[in-house]
Order: C-alpha cells, then sequence, then structure tokens
C-alpha cells in the first residue's frame, strides 16, 4: 500500500510549456527560411525567439473554458434583450446612427483582424508568438460574431443595419477602417503586429471601447454593452501581447529601432484618422453623451498615451511624429467631420441632423475656444437653408485622401479656417493627401497607395457618376437609410413604438 | 525603397486617366470657406473651357454659401499646384495645363460672411 500516486495534473508553469513551447520543433528536412519566409524581410533582426514571453501564460484549454462561459453569459442577455423590446429602450433612435457606423466599419475590423492573427500566426517562427496570434484570431472572430449577433436585434426594426457588409465594401465614409485593415494585412507580420497591436488594441480601443461602451450604456442600449464587457478581458490581453511584440522586437537587436519607429510613425497616424469616425459619434450622435471628444483624448490620449511612451523611451523610441498635429486637430476634427457626414447624408446609411440649440450649447461649453467661433456659424446657416426650404446638400463630393481615404475635412493644423493641401507626383501621375502625415506614409511605401481604391473616384471611373446606381451597389435605399433623422422613418417609428408602450393611444 | 516587399513588386494605380472615359478629375477649393467640408471633386472632359467649368458646376456648387452672389470670377485669386495661377478663361481645363487630380483653389479676400459671424 505504499505505492505512490501518480501526479495526475501538472503545475501551471509545466502545463503552460507542454501546451506552448512543447508543441514546437527543430525542422529536420526543410530549411526554416522556406517554412517562414515571411520571417525576415521587413528588416527585424530576432537573435532568439525563446526570449518571447507571453505575459498572460495562457494555455488553449484555459482559453477554451473562458471563452465559453462568456458566451453562455453574452447569449442569454442577448436574448432577453430582444425578449423585452431592447430596441425600445434607447434614449432616442438617433443613437442608432453611431451603432451602424459601428457596425460598417468597425465589426469587419474585428474580422480583418481575425484573418490577419490567423496569417501572422502561420508567419511568425516562435511558438508562444505563434500560440498567442492563435488565441487572438479566435478573439477576434469572436468579437466580429458577438457584435453582429448583439446588433442583429435592430435590423428588424430599424433601417441601415441590413446590408453592413455591403457598406463595409462599398461605400465611402468605411473606407478609412477598411483600408486601415487591408494596408495592415498586407504588411508584413512584424509590421502587422504594430498595426494591430499597438496602433488598433493601443490608440485606437481605449478611444473606441471605453467611451463607445459608456455611451451604450448612458443610452440604454444593454446589447451593445454586453458584448463590450464580453470584449473587454480579450482587449486587455490584445494590449498587452502588442507592448510584448514591441519590446522583444528593440531588446533582439539594437537594428530594430528605427523600423519599430516608423511604423509606430505610421500606425499611430492611421490610427488617428480612424478615429475621425469615432470623434463624431461622441460629440454629435449620442442622445445623451458620456464625455466630448476632447475629453476623452486627454485621458486616453494624453495620459495613457503619454506613460506608453515614457515607458518606451527607455528602449529610445519617442512619441510618434504626428503626436502635435494630432493635438492640434483635437478641438476641431469632430466638427469638421460631422459637417461633412451631414452635407453629404445623401450617400451614407445612417441618418445625421442639424444640433439643436442645447446641443450647440453643450459643444461650445465642451470647447470654448473653437465651437462658437468656427463651428456654430456654419451649423446656424444650414439650419436656415433648411428652414428656407432649401436643405444643404453637398452634390460636389469630396476629394478623398490617397492614404487614409476620408475625405479632405481636415485644416492645417495652424490654422483652422483653411483646408490642408497636400499633393506629390510618382512616376508622372499626382496624388492628393489630407494632411503630413498621410503625404509621409505614401512616399515610403508609394507602390503600395497608388493602388487604393478610392470610393469617390470610382463612382466617376466605373458608374459614370451615376448616384442612383451607386446607391443600388452599396445597397443604399434612398430615402430610407440616409438623409436628416428628421423626418426619417427610424423617427417615425421609434417615436411611435416608444408612444405606444407608454400610453394608451 | 518603394514598397517593402519578398522580390520585386510594381503597382498600378488605380485612378489612371484612362479609367475615366474620356474625361478627367478636377478638384475645386473655395479658400477660407469650409461650409464646405472638402474640396469639390468633379469629373470633366480635358476640353472643357475653363470659363464653362466655372459657370457651369462650381457657380452651382458655391450657392449654398452666403457669399455666393457677391463672387466676382473674374477678379478671384487662382492656385494651383497651391501656387499663384492666372487660367484663361477662354481655353480649355488642358490647354489651361490642368491635368488629372490637380487641385484649383480660388480665394475671395474680404468675402467671409460664416467666418465674421462669430
Amino acid at each position: 500500500m505504499d505505492m505512490k500516486a501518480t501526479k495526475k495534473k501538472l503545475g501551471m508553469k509545466e502545463r503552460y510549456r507542454a501546451l506552448t513551447r512543447d508543441l514546437g520543433w527543430e525542422p529536420s528536412y526543410q530549411d526554416k527560411d522556406a517554412i517562414f519566409p515571411y520571417a525576415s524581410y521587413e528588416g527585424i533582426k530576432v537573435h532568439d525567439w525563446d526570449k518571447w514571453e507571453d505575459p498572460f501564460r495562457l494555455t488553449m484549454d484555459a482559453y477554451w473554458k473562458y471563452q465559453a462561459e462568456k458566451e453562455r453569459k453574452f447569449y442569454a442577455i442577448i436574448d432577453a434583450h430582444a425578449q423585452n423590446n431592447g430596441h425600445l429602450n434607447i434614449t432616442d433612435a438617433r443613437y442608432l446612427s453611431a451603432l451602424k457606423i459601428f457596425l460598417q466599419a468597425i465589426s469587419p475590423g474585428e474580422y480583418a483582424a481575425h484573418k490577419g492573427f490567423a496569417r501572422a500566426g502561420r508567419e511568425f517562427p516562435g511558438v508562444g508568438t505563434q500560440v498567442a496570434c492563435q488565441m487572438q484570431a479566435i478573439d477576434e472572430l469572436r468579437h466580429a460574431q458577438t457584435q453582429i449577433h448583439a446588433m442583429s436585434n435592430y435590423n428588424r426594426y430599424y433601417d441601415g443595419f441590413h446590408a453592413f457588409a455591403d457598406a463595409r465594401d462599398r461605400i465611402w465614409y468605411t473606407s478609412v477602417a477598411r483600408s486601415f485593415f487591408d494596408d495592415a494585412m498586407s504588411a508584413g507580420p512584424f509590421e502587422f503586429m504594430i498595426a494591430i497591436g499597438f496602433s488598433f488594441e493601443y490608440v485606437l480601443t481605449n478611444l473606441l471601447f471605453v467611451p463607445f461602451m459608456s455611451g451604450a450604456a448612458y443610452n440604454g442600449d444593454m446589447a451593445t454593452v454586453t458584448f463590450g464587457f464580453s470584449a473587454q478581458s480579450d482587449e486587455a490581453r490584445h494590449m498587452t501581447l502588442g507592448l510584448e511584440c514591441i519590446k522583444f522586437m528593440l531588446e533582439q537587436d539594437p537594428d530594430n529601432l528605427p523600423i519599430v519607429q516608423a511604423w509606430i510613425d505610421k500606425w499611430f497616424w492611421r490610427g488617428f484618422r480612424v478615429l475621425g469616425l469615432v470623434s463624431t459619434m461622441m460629440d454629435y450622435m449620442l442622445p445623451k453623451r458620456v464625455m466630448s471628444w476632447r475629453e476623452a483624448w486627454d485621458i486616453y490620449g494624453v495620459e495613457n498615451g503619454g506613460a506608453l511612451f515614457k515607458d518606451l523611451a527607455r528602449y529610445g523610441i519617442r512619441p510618434p511624429k504626428g503626436w502635435d498635429d494630432a493635438e492640434k486637430a483635437i478641438d476641431h476634427m469632430s466638427h469638421q467631420f460631422m459637417l461633412g457626414l451631414y452635407q453629404w447624408s445623401f450617400g451614407t446609411s445612417f441618418h445625421s441632423w442639424i444640433p439643436s440649440d442645447e446641443d450647440m450649447d453643450w459643444l461650445s461649453a465642451k470647447y470654448p475656444d473653437t465651437f462658437d467661433k468656427y463651428y456654430r456659424p456654419r451649423w446656424a446657416h444650414i439650419r436656415k437653408l433648411k428652414a428656407a426650404g432649401t436643405p444643404f446638400k453637398n452634390y460636389g463630393l469630396a476629394r478623398l485622401c490617397q492614404c487614409c481615404q476620408l475625405p479632405s475635412v481636415f485644416t492645417e493644423p495652424d490654422d483652422p479656417t483653411l483646408t490642408c493641401h497636400r499633393e506629390t507626383v510618382y512616376k508622372g501621375e499626382k496624388y492628393q493627401f489630407c494632411s503630413d502625415g498621410c503625404m509621409d506614409i505614401f512616399n515610403n511605401e508609394p507602390e503600395k497607395y497608388i493602388q487604393s481604391w478610392l470610393p469617390m473616384p470610382a463612382l466617376f471611373s466605373e458608374l459614370g457618376g451615376d448616384v442612383g446606381a451607386w446607391m443600388n451597389w452599396v445597397s443604399l435605399r434612398d430615402g430610407v437609410d440616409n438623409g436628416d433623422y428628421d423626418g426619417s422613418t427610424d423617427q417615425q417609428h421609434f417615436n411611435e413604438w416608444r408612444g405606444l408602450a407608454t400610453s394608451n393611444l | 525603397m518603394t514598397v517593402k516587399s519578398i522580390k520585386d513588386y510594381v503597382g498600378v494605380s488605380r485612378d489612371r486617366v484612362e479609367n475615366f472615359n474620356g474625361k478627367q478629375l478636377v478638384y475645386v477649393s473655395w479658400d477660407h470657406h469650409l461650409l464646405f467640408a472638402s474640396p469639390f471633386l468633379l469629373c470633366l472632359p480635358p476640353e472643357t473651357p475653363f470659363a464653362a467649368m466655372v459657370s457651369g458646376p462650381l457657380t452651382a456648387l458655391v450657392q449654398p454659401d452666403p457669399d455666393a452672389a457677391a463672387v466676382d470670377w473674374r477678379t478671384v485669386e487662382w492656385l494651383k499646384d497651391n501656387a499663384p495661377f492666372t487660367p484663361d478663361f477662354s481655353r480649355s481645363l488642358a490647354a489651361n495645363g490642368i491635368g488629372h487630380k490637380d487641385q484649383i483653389r480660388f480665394r475671395t479676400p474680404g468675402l467671409n460672411a460664416l467666418l465674421n459671424a462669430a
């Protein structure tokens, strides 16, 4: 009876090793470079892949258990949301414009990130990295799915949700996010990690998810709050992975520093341009607002971002090149962008509107140096045009930036009254940009960006300028999905249904 | 290096002029008049006389601005490639050297109702 019991369970550390490092092997009949052909062409030098530390030491068995638990909770709440007429509990149907933009522009980005991490996991030679990428690939796929499921209930009652995939592929205001991910996915695996792990997870996620999920909570949208919570613990892991990757590159070889710095410069700016959409959601689209875009930037950009770059300074990393230009744009960008969305609202698969007096007073309190001086007079004039029966529609369309693909709505960093004009000629052809940041990115890799598919020029090159044909092609139903919120079917339905729920008519 | 790639890589520009069915893109922007959120994108035949571009699409597009009626097109200051430029109104875009995707700007000093309103 003295038999020693066999140890049944491995310790945490042993299990981690068994389920990560032990899964790898040294190839014997194939050359390592042939197996991992994309590992070195970006110029990043790695001497010891085993130095890669997964800060979470998460193994696939534990991962599966955690995620399954979160899924169960998530779908229970989504079910309750649908059964309790959650679509009537939001503050106002204007709120849905923020959701529609999110679904058309951001959720497909989660799916793109999934594809990218699946690829990066295959292309990186290190086992720790491969496993971490595999988990993040599954996370991103889950996020895309849960977001689409969470918002699908609104599609039964409101317009503009029905063709988010077409909007993602073809419409103009989503191309800033689409091109961000296309750019990342057509880069090498290390640059991809900076693009998503650093820019998307660090620069964007904080500024996108935290205020956006609070916005959902403030505006009674239980479904969106729930997917936010369900994704939050993953996001913390993703941010840590992104940072780990940057530190790994910088610690492996001093020659990696200038390459990493250039990527940080590039992807900070690309991320900042995607935030143009987010700034309008925060300042204009939430009927009950959480905080201004400026306040969010101060907390998540200046404080958190500042701390990050302080942390990276010991490796020789400096804040991104576009940082000062970004700061100068903060008090302007949401207004400049929203004015654009309103005047081109015949071409948007969501509604926009002229801010009310109360909204404008809030904006002028939040932007005391800029709103009354530059933007209130424009909105006041637009309101006058509408009252006169000639609502403002800008059929001139817009000059799109060859890099970020947004309409060039942004002004000179030091002159908010003048559009920023930047152009360059490459191989005899002219290219236009919205900013120095975007022009620099182009100039570093022109062969890549000359191929950009720009939605507004395509309206002329592919559809001969026929706006009706374009609307069919992007699955936008004219007079239903687009235009002013005032008078829209979303507005009518919401008021009617809410009226039925709260009165005896 | 014009792109980071594993082998020689040559891209093809999507928006080459031959894709526009005999027309070209021209961007036009009114300095300091940001009621219009971005420079206008026009798609015109290169034979279009400069005067026709101004009296046609441009005049129509700027109407919503309160300064529009006061613009005297013959005295505005023009820029092309962000440098001063004197267009010949009677000649075509091509003859004025306005190529595909060129940016034309114009200035109307003294006119700025929406900026002075504050």
